[in-house]
């Protein structure tokens, strides 16, 4: 918005890059397990990491803006995709449809509840970045 | 092919991610995730299409795997879901998870429609 046009487009080049990777690793993940179980696997797993990474932010924030546009918004926004999974769910048999599309919901609500529980173990301080999986960490 | 089949996905992927990040920007950020609802049902709507039409393998791998898989989103939706949940609108919540599933299947359909009237596949 009133954003200025230098910053905008460095925003763009992060974006384009995240999403560079993000669907080719969709892309490969897709080849390596045929019919409906990759795009359910990117899914629920990219769900995951960004269910961690949105909380992250808020609870901790070791990331900075950059590499949340690259990472989030790039990269795990691409990789996991809506468009191919409801194609596939309107192809498919009733009943498989029926599976598959609770299968993906769940997954991915699950994915997003686990990698908020990751985040609230992140410590905020220490700098480290990566300063996970500390014991107890209270939310 | 002048472009292998990872330059012409992430191309695609480039592509859709930047477009999909145009328009969360323009489109008003209220309670409700509208942007990520107008990307998922506009991309399933673009993709039902080029794979309907019959498109060939290169402009399935660029338009369809690339671009408009990166357009749309699953991760984005699944977190926004699970905030407005929590948030304490679950009627919202429950639209909204709903509301991408049928609208993604009345763009499948409509690509449907339009490939037959067109008289693509």
């Amino acid at each position: 918005m009133g954003e200025r046009p230098l910053v905008r487009a460095e925003a763009a080049a992060l974006v384009a890059v995240g999403g560079f990777a993000g669907a080719n690793l969709r892309f490969l993940a897709g080849q390596a397990v045929a019919g409906l179980g990759g795009t359910l696997a990117v899914n629920a797993l990219g769900s995951f990491l960004l269910g961690f990474l949105v909380y992250e932010a808020e609870l901790a924030g070791v990331l900075s803006r950059r590499a949340r546009l690259v990472l989030a918004t790039g990269f795990l926004s691409s990789f996991t995709t809506y468009s191919t999974f409801v194609l596939d769910a309107a192809s498919a048999a009733p009943a498989v449809a029926v599976a598959y599309v609770a299968a993906s919901y769940g997954l991915g609500f699950a994915g997003v509840l686990a990698g908020r529980a990751v985040a609230a173990r992140v410590q905020p301080t220490g700098g480290g970045g990566s300063a996970a999986a500390a014991e107890g960490g209270d939310r | 092919m002048l472009l292998g089949p990872a330059q012409l996905v992430g191309l695609g992927g480039a592509l859709g991610a930047v477009c999909r990040h145009a328009v969360a920007s323009r489109v008003p950020a209220g309670e409700y995730p509208l942007g990520t609802l107008v990307v998922n049902v506009l991309g399933s709507f673009l993709l039902a299409l080029v794979t309907v039409a019959g498109a060939d393998r290169a402009t399935l791998l660029f338009v369809g795997t690339g671009a408009c898989g990166a357009f749309t989103t699953f991760s984005s939706f699944t977190v926004e879901t699970v905030r407005l949940w929590e948030e304490g609108a679950r009627l919202p919540a429950a639209g909204y998870a709903a509301g991408s599933l049928a609208g993604g299947l009345a763009g499948v359909g409509t690509a449907y429609g339009v490939a037959a009237v067109l008289g693509l596949g």
